[in-house]
């Protein structure tokens, strides 16, 4: 077949050939928004269907971890809170940000092993899958909200007026954990005992992270390299939000540009396997 | 009518690797092997991977298929099929070629792909109608259908581990059936079921595709079913497409390839229950190889048997047949001819070596049945039916046009000018 052959010929609907998919995706990804949509539907069913403890989970855990956290930096290091709630508060509002990022990547960095056979059997953009999976730890996220409205009513804390800003920082986690568990499930399905390195990830994380004290210890000059951690950003706009506390805007834009940096990383690196995931999985 | 599917040299290659079984790397394995070749002395020797080796589940396949036709698939595992239909169904890429397609393609390559176990049937027909490409609303619009085809009304709401493997495929068939796209594929789907319900499924098949007008490519390795639904098939043998015909045609291709294939060549145990047996046969040309692909008309070719007798026998006698490829005997050749009296012989082993005489057989395809009988004792009679099948190519030396009939002679027509 000579290369002048054109093979843009517009009386056909589909034209399947190396490469091709490429094209497409975009326009396929928002063809196919009614699978995300029931993927993530499935995906949040099954999770609270089966056990009561589902739901009861997303409680308790980051509770106890909070408590725990408390004890730990509060009690016994003695650190102190640099803004104006009490520690448990600021633990729990550095908790949520967290406990959805560790989440998040966990479920999405196994989902699309975890969907094997949808892989090889039908046609849509793979990035679906590990999308849906993330929807499953936001509404985990707002149920762990649920506590964070009573340790308000408990400490008798009002909120602040910066509450309003909290969707963007939601975004920002959301696009951060799934840039990262798009490189990871990639990365997964082309090399099966790399799942062992991911919760590892997240653990060392919760120490790099700071969760349960305020990023304000760190000092003014290693403030930039640690704010390569593009958690510390969202972590410190969840406080700035939820307390009020002071916010360092120079550590959250190299926050974003992390994220970004990780997310086009994620989507290229996706995108680059994707088309043998079919063929690997 | 225009094609509706037009494929193109269209290949695909694997990479297959002998270090394992595993298809997938872990990173240990790539880690070590980074680390010896680092340390090896001979690193360049080591940049061809020898463990590793390219394999074309399909090379260069073209077909066309247009509107409404109804067409069948058929090879042997690992023949291409399965690949062809996930390319189609773009679950994989093609590694050249292309398929230029018009309509919606919904494939369905197992029944109840994404079916969730903890999830109700309700849910469940959602959740797969969603996968198999439909949007809410026509599920919606199909729901009462497809309950009632699955009959499952009463365990609407049950998860759907707790149904019985029978309701399990009722209901994932019963979504697939009330797809409505253009271009349907089904794979080998209707093995599972049991036969009141795969008559059943056939049967919407058969509706989707002569009423609605919808085109239909089916993997089965049932032929009968294929013979049935289907106007066309292709067959598919090693990646390449080798056939694309009427059913029935493409099937009696099929059944050629499967008995035959490099199989003219019969070793056979002792029986010792038979005063005579054949032990060995093969079908052989002139320089003694087996043959396995086709025979020029003026070729000679030899049928070779070895004969055990385990027993004095007063009256053997030895024949073969040959059929043409309708089943009808054309020949039955029968040693006795030679001098017209039984043949006496003692335990031990006899051989012969038969030669067809060239020309004899016309282009086409034959079965050749081999037997020794006893003629006092019948229950002794060892016959091979259909044992070989050979095919007879027209190599077009002698020939300006396609000849009728079965037997190819080539006659002294004493032709003179007589005045």
């Amino acid at each position: 077949m000579s290369k002048a052959e054109p093979l843009e010929d517009k009386s056909w609907d589909l034209i399947i050939e190396s490469g091709r998919t490429e094209r497409n995706y975009w326009r396929d990804l928002w063809r196919f928004r009614e699978l995300f949509y029931i993927l993530s539907w499935r995906d949040i069913k099954v999770r609270y269907k089966q056990t009561f403890i589902g739901g009861a989970w997303s409680i308790i855990r980051p509770l106890l971890t909070t408590i725990i956290f408390t004890i730990v930096f509060s009690r016994i290091a003695k650190l102190q809170n640099p803004g104006a709630a009490p520690y448990a508060l600021m633990v729990f509002a550095g908790m949520l940000p967290w406990q959805f990022f560790s989440n998040a990547l966990s479920e999405s960095s196994n989902s699309l092993i975890g969907n094997a056979n949808l892989i090889t059997k039908v046609y849509f953009p793979r990035m679906i899958i590990p999308a849906s999976s993330v929807i499953t730890s936001l509404v985990d996220l707002g149920i762990s909200f649920i506590i964070m409205i009573g340790m308000y009513i408990w400490y008798h804390y009002p909120p602040s007026w910066n509450i309003i800003f909290l969707p963007v920082f939601i975004l920002l986690a959301f696009l951060c954990s799934f840039g990262i568990g798009l490189y990871l499930t990639a990365v997964n399905v082309k090399y099966r005992d790399f799942k062992y390195i991911i919760p590892f990830i997240v653990q060392f994380g919760l120490y790099i992270t700071p969760v349960g004290f305020s990023s304000s210890i760190i000092g003014e000059k290693w403030r930039w390299l640690y704010s390569l951690n593009p958690m510390v950003g969202i972590i410190d706009g969840f406080r700035w939000c939820l307390l009020g506390d002071q916010m360092h805007w120079n550590s959250f834009y190299i926050s974003i540009i992390i994220i970004s940096l990780f997310l086009w990383l994620g989507i290229y690196y996706f995108r680059k396997m994707e088309r043998t995931f079919a063929d690997n999985i | 009518m225009s094609s509706i599917i037009e494929v193109r040299n269209l290949s695909k290659s694997y990479i297959i690797s002998h270090e394992g079984k595993a298809h997938y790397k872990t990173l240990r394995d790539v880690m070590t092997r980074h680390a010896k070749n680092f340390f090896s002395v001979h690193r360049t020797l080591n940049n061809q991977d020898p463990g590793k080796e390219e394999f074309w589940a399909l090379k260069d396949v073209n077909f066309e298929i247009k509107q409404g036709e109804r067409v069948g698939i058929i090879g042997r595992n690992g023949a291409g099929k399965s690949t062809l239909l996930k390319i189609l169904s773009r679950i994989t890429e093609p590694t050249s070629g292309n398929i230029k397609i018009k309509g919606r393609v919904a494939s369905l390559l197992e029944v109840g792909t994404g079916f969730h176990p903890e999830l109700s049937g309700r849910e469940n027909i959602f959740l797969n109608g969603a996968i198999l490409g439909m949007t809410r609303l026509e599920i919606k619009k199909h729901f009462d259908e497809i309950v009632d085809f699955a009959e499952i009304e009463k365990f609407l709401d049950t998860p759907v581990k707790r149904y019985s493997s029978g309701m399990y495929v009722r209901l994932a068939f019963a979504v697939a059936a009330h797809l409505e796209p253009e271009i349907l594929v089904v794979d080998e789907v209707l093995a599972v079921g049991d036969a009141e319900f795969q008559k059943k499924c056939l049967g919407k098949m058969e509706d989707v595709s002569k009423n609605q007008g919808r085109t239909v490519l089916f993997v089965s390795h049932n032929l009968g079913v294929i013979n049935t639904l289907c106007n066309r098939a292709v067959l598919l043998k090693n990646g390449s497409l080798i056939s694309n015909d009427t059913p029935d045609k493409v099937i009696s291709e099929y059944m050629y390839y499967t008995t035959n294939e490099g199989h003219n060549h019969i070793i056979l145990e002792d029986d010792l229950s038979k005063s005579i047996q054949i032990k060995e046969a093969k079908l052989v040309l002139e320089d003694d190889s087996i043959v396995d692909s086709a025979i020029d008309i003026p070729e000679k070719y030899f049928l070779k048997i070895l004969f055990k007798v385990h027993k004095f026998i007063r009256n053997a006698h030895f024949t073969f047949e040959i059929k043409d490829a309708e089943h009808r005997v054309i020949l039955f050749a029968d040693k006795t001819d030679e001098k017209g009296s039984y043949e006496s012989v003692l335990p031990g082993l006899y051989g012969c070596k038969i030669e067809i005489p060239n020309p004899l057989f016309n282009k086409g395809r034959y079965y050749l049945t081999i037997g020794c009988m006893d003629n006092d004792e019948e229950e002794n009679n060892h016959v091979l039916p259909d044992v070989f099948t050979f095919e007879v190519a027209d190599s077009k030396r002698f020939r300006t046009y396609p000849r009728p009939g079965n037997v190819f002679k080539i006659f002294n027509w004493n032709f003179n000018r007589i005045n």
